[in-house]
């Protein structure tokens, strides 16, 4: 398996030598970090180069790194996370492509390259707010008709900020703003040292 | 000449052949298709962002919930997700007890898509037999879990206890009497194993049973031949995954091509199908019940020869036994902390996919060294499989959408998330 995946390293390396930022292995896996404005070529280049042939786009997402490490983050706020998988030579790889701009994230769309990509991408725009150029259909997917904000950024609550009741004066289903508070029994806790703060042997 | 037009129109969200809570806006020519508009997210709940909010341990029961028909499917690709990243051994007993609790869902998955197909398509008695058998499996479930469906079995680590050396047997009622109670506990006798394993010898006779009703059916063949075919280019390009896939004759599968667990070990085939229609994907899917049948009496044998621990013993994820708690201190710390802190799980990502019974399951893991995951993705295959519901369906009837719905095996647990 590893050798494997070190031809595979070869090959995307001698593939994407200008495109690839960087080119990350880690617990078995390969990671390749690109530029947004690179996404479509590098996209092309490897779904259709011999020895790479990433025929199927297995995920999209976005990932909002604003919160990483408690605030440490230093670089570009979004990311889009593509991970790919070559059914005839049975690998994978994970592309992270930074999103240049974090006030109006955009990022060409990869529909042309993987019909797959539609809806992922109207999932990533829905619940992170990044924008995929040229995108034949970018809608809101999961959440409710008329929503206000992109919930999975991590500046959104929990807890949201409307909810829906219905009222008996208007008779009709009305938003307010939310009555609930936020709770949080286990706060979240980063440790370096060893695990429970106890050094184990 | 009277002036024909195209006519848009709703169909679900509360319909008995949406599978839950599909909204479709369909365009229509006629009773033809011309596009189909899936608007999902009614069932959103926002797992990922809840589970940045609570600890690795406290996320497993919310993987119940996702495709709330295959549950330890789920909840396996979750843990080892987390184990890939904290590089814990899981014991081989629990490997085989997930590899056959994988298989048990997969056939608790199958019995409810072949059930709910067969009645969408119009046939009702498959419904009725393929529940009889899921209540055995929920039986299993509840031997080793105590839930019948959302178990929250699998701990990263291993599973949370080893198998029950003895099934529960049902007691005396006012609509059962003593004679009731001995046929109905005859196979409860022994242990849970013997309990499954009676199981697998009847089922191959069940599997039978559902294909003398529905394989050379006239009518199940009208409605499925040659219906949402797609062929293996657009499959791939589609994001089609599972039995979706191999429908359309690709020999792809997770627990052949990149094992996870003692799956190597294992013997049994890949079915595929030639048309990639939906009827060579219930041919794929009811093989699928007979392979199921063979790795579960493969996993019964070896569980029955080797007994052993099934959780790591490391107090990094799995709890101290509560014999050791009660004479070592630092065991009760570690449990004490195990379960308020809850474990930290190194910097990093990860990405762990099973062959889940509706294709490839993933979890994308990214952890900044806190006890709570920094951001949890969800790849459900039913996701993609829906997004190709429009190209699937277009130049069909509306009778033919309900059979693609059925064959798709849309829940919405995992679309919507």
């Amino acid at each position: 398996m590893s050798s494997r995946l070190e031809i595979l390293e070869a090959n995307l390396a001698s593939a994407l030598r200008e495109k690839s930022v960087r080119l990350v292995c880690a617990t078995g896996e390969l990671t390749i970090e690109i530029a947004a404005a690179d996404a479509v070529e590098v996209c092309r280049t490897l779904r259709d180069r011999a020895g790479l042939q990433f025929e199927q786009l297995t995920d999209l997402c976005g990932v909002d790194y604003s919160d990483y490490k408690e605030g440490a983050w230093q670089g570009k706020r979004y990311a889009v996370v593509y991970h790919l998988l070559s059914v005839a030579l049975n690998q994978r790889v994970r592309v992270k492509a930074f999103v240049e701009d974090d006030e109006f994230p955009v990022i060409p769309t990869a529909v042309g390259i993987w019909p797959s990509a539609n809806w992922y991408e109207r999932e990533a725009f829905d619940l992170f707010g990044i924008m995929f150029d040229g995108h034949p259909d970018l809608r809101r997917i999961l959440t409710d008709y008329g929503f206000v904000g992109h919930p999975f950024r991590k500046d959104f609550p929990v807890i949201g900020n409307v909810e829906m009741r219905y009222d008996p004066d208007q008779k009709r289903v009305v938003y307010q703003p939310v009555s609930i508070e936020l709770r949080n029994n286990v706060p979240r806790i980063i440790r370096d040292e060893g695990v429970h703060g106890i050094k184990l042997n | 000449m009277a002036e024909i037009r195209n006519y848009t129109m709703n169909f679900g969200p509360q319909h008995p052949a949406a599978h839950g809570v599909l909204r479709l806006v369909l365009e229509l020519d006629g009773e033809v298709i011309e596009r189909a508009d899936p608007h999902i997210g009614l069932l959103h709940r926002a797992t990922e962002k809840l589970a940045e909010h609570r600890t690795f341990l406290q996320t497993v029961p919310y993987m119940d919930r996702l495709d709330y028909v295959s549950m330890m499917a789920n909840e396996h690709a979750y843990v080892m997700a987390i184990e890939k990243l904290m590089g814990v051994v899981v014991p081989v007993r629990a490997q085989y007890i997930r590899v056959m609790f994988d298989e048990i869902t997969r056939i608790l998955n199958h019995l409810l898509w072949l059930g709910a197909h067969a009645l969408d398509v119009g046939a009702m008695s498959v419904f009725l037999y393929a529940f009889r058998e899921r209540e055995d499996l929920f039986d299993c479930y509840e031997a080793v879990s105590g839930a019948r469906m959302h178990a929250a079995y699998y701990r990263p680590g291993g599973v949370y206890r080893d198998l029950p050396e003895h099934m529960p047997q049902y007691e005396a009622s006012k609509i059962h009497d003593a004679k009731d109670m001995k046929r109905m506990n005859a196979n409860r006798q022994g242990s849970l194993l013997d309990f499954i394993e009676d199981f697998t010898n009847r089922f191959p006779g069940y599997v039978d049973e559902y294909e003398t009703l529905l394989t050379d059916n006239r009518i199940w063949k009208q409605r499925t031949v040659d219906i949402g075919i797609v062929t293996p280019e657009r499959a791939l390009a589609l994001g089609m995954t599972g039995p979706m896939l191999r429908g359309s004759g690709i020999e792809w599968d997770l627990r052949k091509k990149q094992p996870y667990e003692v799956y190597e070990h294992m013997d049994f085939d890949i079915p595929v199908g030639t048309n990639g229609d939906c009827y060579d994907r219930y041919l794929v899917r009811m093989q699928e019940f007979r392979e199921s049948n063979r790795i579960i009496k493969q996993c019964i044998a070896w569980l029955r020869a080797n007994p052993g621990p099934v959780i790591s013993d490391s107090y990094k994820v799995a709890p101290p036994s509560r014999a050791t708690m009660k004479h070592d201190m630092e065991a009760l710390i570690h449990h004490f902390k195990l379960f308020t802190e809850g474990f930290h799980v190194p910097e990093g990502e990860a990405y762990a996919a099973v062959e889940h019974p509706k294709g490839e399951f993933g979890i994308y893991l990214i952890s900044d060294g806190a006890n709570k995951p920094y951001r949890l993705k969800i790849r459900a295959p039913g996701f993609a499989h829906l997004a190709a519901l429009d190209e699937m369906t277009r130049g069909h009837m509306i009778a033919d959408l309900v059979a693609i719905i059925g064959t798709q095996d849309i829940v919405f647990g995992e679309i919507d998330r």
